[in-house]
Formats: structure tokens, sequence, C-alpha cells
């Protein structure tokens, strides 16, 4: 049954939604989001919705309790923080913003619409993968899945009828005829797989800035991937002069320092993907951050190779973020640029600061691969 | 769907009723409807009404509802709307115990709605009134668009607290009357001088500073019949509905939201009355009539719920509750007036019972001729107050938190009624719809100590300024500093003044 106040509803929720879209390029710098996620929603503060009116401000207006207490005590039950108005938090809740629940896949829609993101078409979507799903019961099959409830009811139902039920010495054998088994169907599903691959350069010049970019900047590509490819992997490399792979956690934390040496990333990277990515079955996303102060010539040099006969047919495409430091020269852009720049596989962006993170997954989601 | 009272409960209904028209309650014929829990939701975010005109507030509402009785917070155990017949709801899911204690409660809702003075103006027709509001709105959204019609339903809202909640109580004299009436000019008389026919007398009888006092007075007299408002207007709405440049749809459409601002303002006026009654009569009918004794812990467990106090704020339905008693208490035993009054005696005070026995007789005329204001003004005292542990607290700036500030009676009682003046609402009129001889909207915020909040105030000056289509001020003071808001269409200022 379907209440009138659905229409309501719906239509709060689409203004809901519209002034999160409104505020997404707001929401995208700000790290505060990815702090809030849960399993699979995630809390977004929205500004003010209510209905405006001439209202007393709070911290000068007081009230009035009852209970124990000095004058002087501090007031029992308040916020911790002692900000808004106490007790009143909970019948004016849309106070000062309201704070909604919004899943991880309508989030990353509201992203491609913002940023018109066009939809990624997988490769390799012939695999499948097989569910089992019980689906009844049978009267035959292995006793590993006999159904007791169901058995003994039959019996039941079999020795009323055959008028040998004694209610008063409720006995009750099932027979063969009586046994009844789960029966299942295995369900296939096509599906694609895909896998990004984080690398970034935690060198000495890369500072916690850099590296707060780079945390959300891959937080919202994730997101993005993540709503086309079910199951999407990520695996994390962290190089300076030396590359190694990490948990999530330790990618984003760490800070190594020495020099830098890109291609061992890169030639790691490579590794992996020979190892345990079939090219004909993955969509394969490397990402590799950096302020782009590479160690030498020659090792660009080995870099391009490597991307050129290694990692580029293997991937999707590989993306390429630099982030502006005050220690790095930003050579390696150029480099790339040069060497590669025309290959239609690799998209490069520059990250200048917090409000470039939005152009950015624009220039590296843009191309729907 | 809405369902019948069962017959066992009706059979309650019957009794329960009778219990308290033998008590003395005067009320509406009352329907109850079971509700499963969306469904009370529903009708809780529609205020209580079963058709409101389609807003998107109900929605928001209506998902904080769900969600907190999702999560065990809260859960709704009546609702009961002011009209004849009478309506209520009760959740199917209840127990027996609680379904008996709400429709007792419910009963001193129904006579209170009857009887307060404050609600005689109210349409006792407004379910029917409502639904046609809301058919209203429906054909204007069909031929307007929704996003026009719901935009303007936004703008009006915005200001639905803007009206004078008093006009319904008031009877003004009517002045134009005597205006149309043409007689040649008589200085003399309008000056208000004295009659004499001795001229020497003229200096004595109407001395100079009183004529030039008078002068000035007309002259005054003179300037105010050409401001507009003639006298400050604290019905903003309805100050817009008719002056504001209008389509004719949205002056139908401000004119029903103030309509219903209108009606729901006595419930606002009376909260603690009104739920103290209703709690009164739901203990009272409760423990000497409808219960069984198999009910006394549920009840008890309810009731405590109920009346439960907070350090945070105050419980109407605790605080009306035992007013009501003391009152009932104090007049039982003769302590009022004078006599009362002046004892500083505290034995004998303690002692005092001229068993007059009138408290009984005293709560009805109580509930029927005050209002909260009024109602605490008059009934709270220094030994109330004490009793109960009231105490009043503030934010401590230094310390960012809040504080016990004071537990001075004269302190916590002006608290109190401060917040009950206007609601707690500001109060706040139209002094001005030609300012600067530009047709442009002049407010005022009456200042009595608390700021408005700058946020929500610039947004409702672009709400107001987008139905009055011209500039729009507002005086009003922060932090001591008398100041103007105005918003011209583009952009905020703020200036001194």
């Amino acid at each position: 049954m379907s209440l009138r106040i659905q229409n309501d509803h719906a239509r709060f929720k689409d203004i809901v939604r519209g002034k999160i879209k409104q505020n997404l390029k707001h929401y995208i710098k700000k790290g505060e989001l990815i702090g809030k996620q849960g399993k699979d929603k995630i809390t977004i503060p929205v500004p003010r919705i209510d209905l405006p009116q001439f209202r007393f401000g709070d911290k000068s207006k007081g009230g009035v309790g009852q209970g124990e207490g000095e004058p002087g005590d501090p007031l029992p039950g308040q916020p911790q923080d002692g900000q808004g108005q106490p007790g009143q938090a909970g019948q004016e809740a849309g106070d000062h913003g309201l704070e909604v629940d919004v899943t991880m896949d309508d989030l990353a829609d509201m992203l491609g619409e913002e940023l018109e993101l066009p939809r990624i078409e997988p490769k390799g979507s012939k695999l499948v993968t097989n569910r089992i799903k019980y689906t009844g019961v049978n009267t035959v099959g292995p006793e590993s899945l006999r159904h007791f409830k169901r058995t003994y009811k039959q019996a039941l139902r079999r020795q009323i009828a055959m008028g040998n039920y004694d209610p008063n010495n409720p006995v009750i054998v099932p027979i063969r005829d009586d046994r009844r088994y789960r029966t299942w169907k295995v369900e296939t599903k096509p599906q694609a797989n895909a896998v990004i691959i984080y690398m970034m350069d935690v060198s000495g010049s890369m500072g916690e800035e850099q590296k707060e970019i780079v945390r959300i900047e891959s937080f919202w590509l994730d997101a993005w991937l993540r709503r086309n490819y079910d199951g999407l992997e990520s695996r994390y490399l962290i190089h300076d002069a030396v590359a190694k792979e990490v948990d999530k956690d330790t990618f984003f934390h760490t800070r190594e320092s020495g020099g830098t040496m890109i291609s061992s990333a890169y030639r790691l990277c490579a590794d992996i993907v020979d190892a345990e990515y079939p090219v004909a079955d993955w969509n394969i996303y490397p990402f590799h951050f950096s302020d782009g102060d590479n160690w030498s010539i020659d090792d660009t040099r080995l870099c391009i190779s490597l991307l050129r006969d290694r990692l580029l047919p293997a991937s999707n495409q590989f993306s390429y973020g630099q982030v502006e430091s005050p220690y790095g020269s930003g050579q390696f852009i150029k480099d790339l640029g040069e060497n590669l720049g025309r290959h239609e596989k690799v998209v490069l962006s520059e990250v200048k600061d917090k409000d470039g993170i939005y152009q950015s997954i624009k220039d590296f989601l843009s191309a729907g691969r | 769907m809405p369902r019948k009272l069962p017959p066992e409960m009706l059979d309650m209904q019957r009794q329960i009723e009778a219990y308290a028209r033998a008590a003395g309650l005067d009320m509406f014929d009352c329907y109850y409807e079971m509700l499963d829990f969306d469904e009370i939701n529903m009708v809780a975010s529609y205020m209580g009404f079963p058709v409101r005109y389609p807003h998107w507030k109900w929605g928001m509402e209506y998902e904080r509802m769900s969600r907190s009785y999702e999560y065990g917070l809260h859960k709704i155990y009546e609702m009961v709307i002011n009209n004849d017949p009478c309506y209520a709801y009760l959740l199917e899911s209840n127990a027996m115990t609680d379904q008996k204690m709400v429709m007792c409660h419910v009963c001193g809702h129904n006579d209170f709605f009857k009887n307060n003075f404050t609600f005689q103006h109210t349409n006792r027709k407004m379910i029917d009134e409502m639904a046609n509001h809301a058919t209203r709105i429906r054909r204007y959204i069909d031929w307007y668009g929704v996003e026009v019609v719901e935009t303007f339903v936004d703008r009006c809202l915005s200001i639905d607290n803007l009206i004078d909640f008093n006009s319904p109580y008031i009877k003004r004299k009517r002045k134009e009357e005597d205006r149309g009436t043409t007689q040649p000019p008589d200085k003399k008389r309008d000056l208000g001088l004295l009659p004499t026919s001795r001229e020497y007398m003229e200096r004595y009888i109407n001395p100079d500073d009183f004529v030039a006092a008078q002068k000035k007075r007309l002259e005054d007299e003179a300037k105010k019949q050409k401001r507009f408002p003639v006298e400050p207007e604290r019905d903003v709405m309805g100050f817009l509905m008719s002056h504001a440049p209008l389509e004719p749809w949205q002056v139908d459409v401000l004119d029903m939201l103030r309509e219903e601002a209108y009606y729901f303002a006595p419930q606002g006026m009376t909260k603690i009355m009104n739920e103290g009654w209703a709690s009164y009569w739901h203990a009272k009918l409760m423990t000497e009539k409808a219960m069984d004794s198999s009910e006394v812990i549920d009840f008890a467990d309810k009731h405590s719920g109920v009346t439960a106090t907070s350090p945070q704020n105050i419980n109407p339905y605790k605080l009306g509750l035992e007013l009501y008693r003391d009152i009932e208490d104090r007049w039982n035993k003769g302590r009022f007036g004078k006599e009362w009054n002046e004892c500083d005696d505290m034995a004998e005070r303690r002692r005092w019972d001229k068993q007059l026995g009138l408290g009984r007789d005293k709560i009805f005329q109580v509930r029927q001729i005050y209002s909260d204001v009024t109602f605490i003004d008059e009934f709270f005292t220094i030994d109330f107050c004490r009793e109960h542990g009231f105490f009043s607290y503030e934010y401590d700036r230094k310390r960012k938190q809040w504080i016990i500030d004071s537990r001075d009676f004269d302190t916590i009682k002006t608290k109190i009624l401060q917040q009950l003046t206007n609601f707690g609402h500001p109060v706040i009129r139209v002094i001005d719809g030609n300012y600067e001889n530009r047709a442009e909207l002049l407010l005022e915020h009456t200042h009595d100590g608390v700021d408005l909040d700058a946020g929500y105030a610039q947004d409702t000056l672009r709400n107001l300024h987008a139905i009055w289509s011209r500039s729009v001020h507002i005086l009003t003071a922060q932090d001591q500093r008398r100041l103007m808001l105005s918003f011209d269409g583009s952009g905020f200022h703020e200036r001194s003044v």
C-alpha cells in the first residue's frame, strides 16, 4: 500500500539529491566525507534545508531545566563540545543542516552526472560467477541436505492420515517417502573484473598536503569505478627508490624519504599484472601519483619503455596525476607528454591544489575506458 | 488504511468517556482511528491531519520520524485534532493499557479544546478546511507547475510565524467610520481647547504651552495618518497579503497558509496548560476509575516516562500537571489571597488548611480562562519553583559549555515567561511599507535581549524580498549594537543606526 506521504517524501529526497549535487564540487575537495564512510552508505552533511524564519540565535538564549546541581556546574547531558542548544537537538534536528545517508552508488551516479562522465564499457565480460541458490524441496537428494522440519511435518501428516498418530504419545517416525531434501539451482551471472593499482611516490618531496590530495582523489576514483564494476579490487604500491606493495592504510599514511625511481613502481606493477591479472579477463587501471621529480633521465627512459611495452598493452587506461609540490621539478609529466602524449590509453593530469581535484577526476574519467 | 475501533475498544472508549463526563469534563464527540506505525508517522508529519497540501517539508518530517522510530528513539502514542467532532489516533501495536491511558489523555485534550478561551475562534471543521486547502494548492500546481507553486509556498512558510497571535482576541474600535464624516474644520475643537466666551480668560484657560502641545499632537497625528501602515502591524503575513504585488492565486495561497498559522497558534499558546491538563486527567481517570490492578506497573512505567523531567528543558506535561495539582491543593486548603500571601510564619504556612475544597472548581476555571503566559505568571510560585528544583542555564563562552546559571526564582520565572512570550518567536512588526518613499518594506524587531540568528535572518529577508518585490529591511540589534539588515535583491547590507 502506498501512503499519501510518499509523494512528499520523494519530493524531499529529490531536493536533498539536488542539494548534494549542487555542492558536490565543495564535497569533492573536502576530505571529511571519506571519514564518514560506512559499509555501503556515506553520511553527508547537507546545508540547511529547512525553511528559514526570523528566530533567536542559540547562544544568547539559554533555558530552564529541572534537577540537581549548583550554579556554575556544567549542565548535565550536554554535548561534549558544548555546541548547539542542548536538549532541543532532538526536536530540531534540522537546526544546523541535515545529515543524510547516501549509498556510494548514488554518490557515484551524482559524480557521474555532475562531471558528465561516460559509462565505462567493460571488456572481458565473458567471465561468469556461479552462485548456488536453494530454491525449493524435493523428495530425493543427498542426506546432507535433508530438510528436517519438512520431513517431520510430512511424516506427521502421513501418520494423521493413516490414523496411527496419538496426540497423547506424539511419536513420529519418518519413513523413506517422508524425506524431503533441499534443491538448488546454479545461478550464473556475467561479471566484469576490474583492478585499480594505485602507485604513489612517497619520496621526501611528497608532503602531507600532497598525500591528502592523492587520498581524496583516489576515494572518488574508487567510487566511480566501483559503480561500474562489481567486486573491484584495489592494490596499493608505494615507491621511493624501490617499490613495494602495502595495504591501504599504509599507502595513505607512510612517509618515506629518499630518492625517486619511478621505474621501480612500474616494474612492480607490471609484474603484478602479469602474475595475477590475465589481460583478457581483467580491466586494469593503474593510477600513478607523484610530484614529478624522477631521479635521472635514464630512469625516465626506462619508465617510458616499461609503460609502452608492458603496462599500456595490458591496461584499459594508464593515468598519471602530478601533484604540485614545492620541492619537485615537475619534469616527469613533460617527459611522459612528449613520449606518450598521443597514446590513447595515457591520461595525464596536473593537480595544483585541492581545488584542482575536481578537474583532475574529470580528466581521468571522461574517456570512459 | 485507518481502521475503526474493534468492539472491545469501543466499549472501553464509552466507559472512559462516561467516567470523564462524570468527573466534569465537557467534550466534543470523539472518533478514534487505529493506525500502524507508518501511517501514524505520516499523520504526525501532517501535524495530525489526514490530508495536507503537497509539500516536501512533510516528507522531511516523515523521514525524521520514521528514522527515529526505527532506531527506537521515539514512539508516538497519541494524536488528537482540535475539530468537532474530535479525531484521535491510536497506534495499533500499543498494549491495551497504553490505549486506555491514551484515551483518558485524549479526553483531557478534547475538553481543553472545547473550553479554553484561546481555541474559541478556531475553525472546528478544520479537517475539511485543510483538505480544501490541499485541493486548491494541488489545482494551482496543475495550472502553474510544481516548482513555481512550491517556491511560493516555501516563501510563505518562511514568514508564517509573523502573524499577530493575539489579534483574534482583540476587538478593535473602528476609527475609520468617523473619518468619512465631513465637517467644517473647527480649529478650536480639533486642538482640544476648552471653550470660553471671555477673551481675557483665554490665556488662563488655554495657556500658550498647552496650545503648543496640542498643536504638536495634532501635527504628529496628521503625520501618522500619512504613515503606512498607520500603526505598526504585527500581522506581517496579512499586511503582505493586502499590499504586496501578488497574483490572485498567490494571494489565495498566502491566505490559506495564514489561516492555518492562526489555527495552530492556540496550541502553541497553551502547550503547558493543554498537555498538563491531559496528563492530569489521564492520571486521575486511570488511577481512580479505568485501570484494573494488573495494569498498575505498565501504567506507572508509561506515566513516569511522559512526565520525566530533564535538566535541559522543561517538560510541559510535567510542569502543567504539577501546576494543576498545586493549584487544586492550594485552593482546597485555602492557600491563596491576601492572608496567605502576607503570612511569613513558615510553621503556620505548613499547617495552613482552611478546608475550603475549592480546588476542583478552580482548576476548571483555570483551564478555561488562562493561556500559558498568564498561567505561569499567576501560578508559578516561589514555593513551587523550589519544590521542583528548577534552575536556569546559560552558555558560558569562556568555558565553551552550558552551565547552570542560577536558582533564583525571579530569573527562572522571567526566563520561562520569555520563552513563552510570542511562543519564543521574536516580535517583528511592519513599521513602514513605503520606506524612503520608495515602497520598500521596513520591519522592526522588538529586541528584548536576545539577538536574531543572522543566517536565518538573511534567508528570511531574501524570501520576504521575493514576495514584496522591492528592497526589504529589518531593524534589530546584534551584540548591543542597533543595526539595520537589508536585502535589495542582489546583496545583503548591514548598517548601524
